[in-house]
């Protein structure tokens, strides 16, 4: 599946430089990410908590025998309202080998984007660091904040990764 | 360089254990009167590639034999040799005779030259009492049995191809390039394990066998199989294993009239699942001799280049070990030998003036404790130097602790930067070395402890999980949270009653079996909410760690289970007091408690205060 995918966005970036990406929704702001970084999108379930980890960890569930690690965006970024509902979506990511959970609000879209489309970050007003922003772009007359996840989910900042497995990485 | 050719050695030892068996069972094929010569050259080759290899690796005792053997065969080869049952059974004795030696020098044992010699000898005066007129038999009688001329070392049995040596062989190639269309029996299967030739009939060779045997599955005990074949069924059985959980989760909540059936087939599940379990987890077991064997060697180049006497025993070399344990413990055991060596095992003279044999012991011995393996390494040296070793920890600004408390001192060398050694040689002392040693250790699960006595010697002992993959576990209950235990360091769960419960200094110490124990309450180290408060209410679990007693205060027992054992660090980080996690049946993540690092947390200062006291006030009273 996603050998089809991986030629699909060759073949397109061949012809534009196209990408795509997948939008949702952190309190009242739409964010997008990387298409190719997510793995699955399923609804929120019960985690099996991580003691002594920070409060924006909910914990880690099974994922297919896969034990992963499920991060609240919303705590760590101080956005919207961290409530689990019927509603409530985790994406799963697929990034620096290793699988993460994201909790969101919703999910949107899936946008495609050009370079140009996309607008460098202001320095404020927005929650997250611009070092893990690629940048703004407006679609559909709103605005859509575009997030590097790959160095978000492997930042300091998250802290998801043993350091030292950070540098085995790098 | 050493440890290259140990790999290459454990190649031609199995090598060469398929040669004899392949050499075994052709001779038992063969009619004397009419030989097949494909057979013939069959034996012929594989007689020859034990030749080879055993040139290379300089085990003399199989190529002397081996190559007196080729002789023979050679000549019965070319026609210039009869073959009669008695020689064939000759040939036979001998292959007895290359298999213990074989199994000698695998087992790094000495070997018995006086039984090759025995067997060089009666191989040779087949050869010239029955073609005395052989030009070739006197020429070759001069060989000695430690022949091994340079052609051999390039015969090669594995990697190397090379042509035979042999005149009129065309088909050239030993080992892994024996592609040579064999007969249907070379096919390689597998074979009830017989553990010694002696076992099998006696060899009746002048009776023609009968042509169907040709059909029969050869013998072979073994067959090479890529590991990654065999972690992937380790992966699908722990898989499976949840899945049979997962089933008798659902089985005890139907209700229904075939529920007695159901519950009898889970049942049934459960046994095969645990069987099939331990069989492939068996596949993954070597015995911890291959690490051992690397040893003497080791010891005796040390000892030479140090100018000691040491005399290297080993014990419980048969000691199943998981094989990823093995790699991950030749490191740190070599490093502990050279130690025991270098600063253990002091010069003969003082050894003599402390009225010590001159010679050092040193003991590697392992054997299997419940689900773990200790291996020991023991010297009877000096022993470790206590003075010193405060003083440097003093010097380094490492917290010294109790004086008395020699386990603790111990401890202090595996700091990072610690050395006593007076000088920095060659082979210790640089200081860097055995805070690595422990940190492999604990990456493998192990603990390390040390036992020493001045002047009396010093003993490390090395306590690892007997495998990686899969845990016996008691899973326990804490509000709604579950967590499991490992069964080795459970001692028993009790629910205490308020007279055996005591208090000091707002912490609760658990009056049983004649000691107090600290209280660990779960919940509270875990996070959690909503947990029992009073002990009275709770379970409490005695637990014995390697350094500390506590009890592990829970909620409930939820009952006893194998669990596989998942990596937390494979998506997410290591997370201080869990050892890893687990599926449970109903398809949620359960932590595995590490209990050594939850042993840390408990305070147990009190404890070991109120138990002394009381042992003191008892001793006073009586």
């Amino acid at each position: 599946m996603s050998e089809i995918l991986e030629k699909e966005r060759q073949a397109e970036s061949a012809s534009e430089p196209e990408r795509e990406f997948l939008s949702f929704v952190l309190g009242q702001e739409q964010y997008a990410l990387d298409i190719m970084s997510v793995k699955e999108i399923r609804g929120y379930e019960p985690v099996t908590k991580i003691a002594n980890s920070p409060p924006f960890i909910k914990g880690v569930l099974n994922l297919r025998g896969d034990i992963v690690p499920i991060v609240d965006l919303r705590i760590k970024f101080n956005v919207g309202e961290a409530t689990y509902n019927e509603f409530t979506i985790v994406i799963m990511l697929n990034v620096c080998n290793r699988i993460v959970g994201i909790v969101v609000d919703a999910v949107s879209d899936v946008i495609k984007l050009n370079d140009e489309d996309i607008k460098p970050p202001p320095e404020f007003g927005v929650a997250f660091d611009t070092q893990f922003l690629h940048g703004l772009a407006e679609v559909h007359e709103s605005m859509v904040i575009i997030v590097n996840i790959e160095s978000l989910i492997s930042s300091e900042t998250l802290a998801l990764f043993d350091t030292s497995d950070q540098d085995d990485q790098e | 360089m050493t440890v290259e050719m140990e790999q290459f050695h454990q190649v031609f030892f199995d090598e060469s254990q398929e040669h004899l068996e392949t050499m075994e069972r052709l001779l038992m094929e063969i009619q004397p009167e009419s030989p097949d010569t494909e057979h013939l050259n069959s034996i012929f080759r594989a007689a020859h590639s034990i030749k080879g290899g055993s040139g290379i690796f300089g085990f003399d005792g199989l190529g002397g034999l081996t190559h007196v053997m080729e002789n023979l065969l050679d000549k019965a080869r070319n026609g210039t040799q009869e073959l009669t049952p008695t020689i064939v059974n000759q040939l036979l004795q001998t292959v007895d005779v290359l298999k213990t030696v074989l199994e000698d020098y695998r087992n790094a044992q000495p070997i018995n030259q006086a039984e090759i010699d025995q067997a060089i000898l009666l191989l040779q005066e087949t050869i010239d009492n029955d073609c005395p007129e052989s030009d070739s038999g006197n020429e070759e009688r001069g060989f000695g049995f430690f022949e091994s001329t340079t052609s051999e070392a390039e015969d090669a049995f594995g990697f190397f191809e090379s042509e035979p040596q042999s005149e009129n062989q065309d088909d050239s190639g030993f080992g892994f390039f024996d592609n040579e269309p064999s007969s249907p029996n070379a096919s390689v299967s597998s074979l009830p394990k017989t553990s010694g030739c002696d076992r099998k009939p006696a060899p009746a060779p002048a009776r023609p066998v009968s042509s169907s045997n040709g059909k029969n599955a050869s013998e072979s005990k073994s067959i090479r199989i890529d590991t990654s074949k065999i972690d992937m069924l380790v992966n699908l059985i722990g898989e499976l294993v949840i899945t049979q959980s997962m089933l008798a989760v659902v089985g005890q909540q139907t209700e229904d009239r075939d529920q007695e059936k159901l519950e009898q087939g889970l049942l049934e599940l459960e046994r095969n699942t645990r069987e099939l379990q331990e069989a492939v987890m068996s596949m993954r077991m070597l015995p911890i001799s291959f690490v051992f064997n690397r040893f003497p060697r080791l010891v005796r180049d040390l000892a030479g280049q140090l100018g000691k006497q040491v005399e290297l025993k080993i014990e419980g070399g048969g000691t199943e070990i998981d094989k990823g344990l093995v790699e991950k413990l030749v490191d740190p055991l070599t490093h502990l030998v050279r130690n025991s060596i270098d600063h253990g095992i002091e010069m003969p003279e003082p050894r003599v003036a402390q009225g010590k044999s001159e010679v050092g012991q040193i003991t590697l011995a392992a054997a299997q404790r419940g689900g773990n393996i200790v291996i020991s390494i023991k010297d009877d040296g000096a022993g470790l130097n206590k003075e010193r070793i405060l003083a440097k920890a003093t010097e380094n600004g490492i917290a010294v602790p109790d004086r008395d408390n020699d386990e603790d001192i111990w401890q202090l060398i595996f700091s990072p930067g610690f050395s006593t050694a007076d000088q920095v040689t060659d082979i210790s002392g640089r200081g860097v070395g055995m805070d690595v040693v422990k940190r492999n250790i604990e990456s493998i699960g192990g603990r390390i402890s040390i036992e020493s006595s001045a002047g009396k010697g010093s003993a490390f002992a090395i306590s690892v999980p007997l495998t990686l993959a899969i845990v016996d576990g008691m899973c326990v209950a804490s509000a709604d949270q579950v967590f499991v235990v490992p069964l080795v360091s459970i001692i028993e769960s009790i629910q205490p009653a308020s007279h055996q419960l005591r208090q000091i200094a707002n912490e609760h110490l658990l009056w049983v079996r004649d000691q107090y124990w600290p209280i660990l309450n779960l919940s509270k180290r875990m996070d959690i909410d909503g947990a029992i408060g009073e002990p009275t209410d709770a379970i409490i679990i005695l637990i014995e760690t390697s350094k500390k007693r506590f009890g592990l205060m829970v909620d409930r027992l939820l009952g006893q289970q194998q669990v596989v054992i998942k990596s937390l660090e494979q998506h997410y980080k290591r997370v201080p007091g869990a050892a890893g996690a687990t599926i449970m049946g109903d398809g949620k993540v359960a932590i595995i408690l590490d209990m050594e690092s939850l042993a840390e947390d408990v305070n147990t200062q009190v404890a070991e205060a109120q138990t002394y006291e009381r042992d003191t006030r008892e001793r006073k009273a009586s």
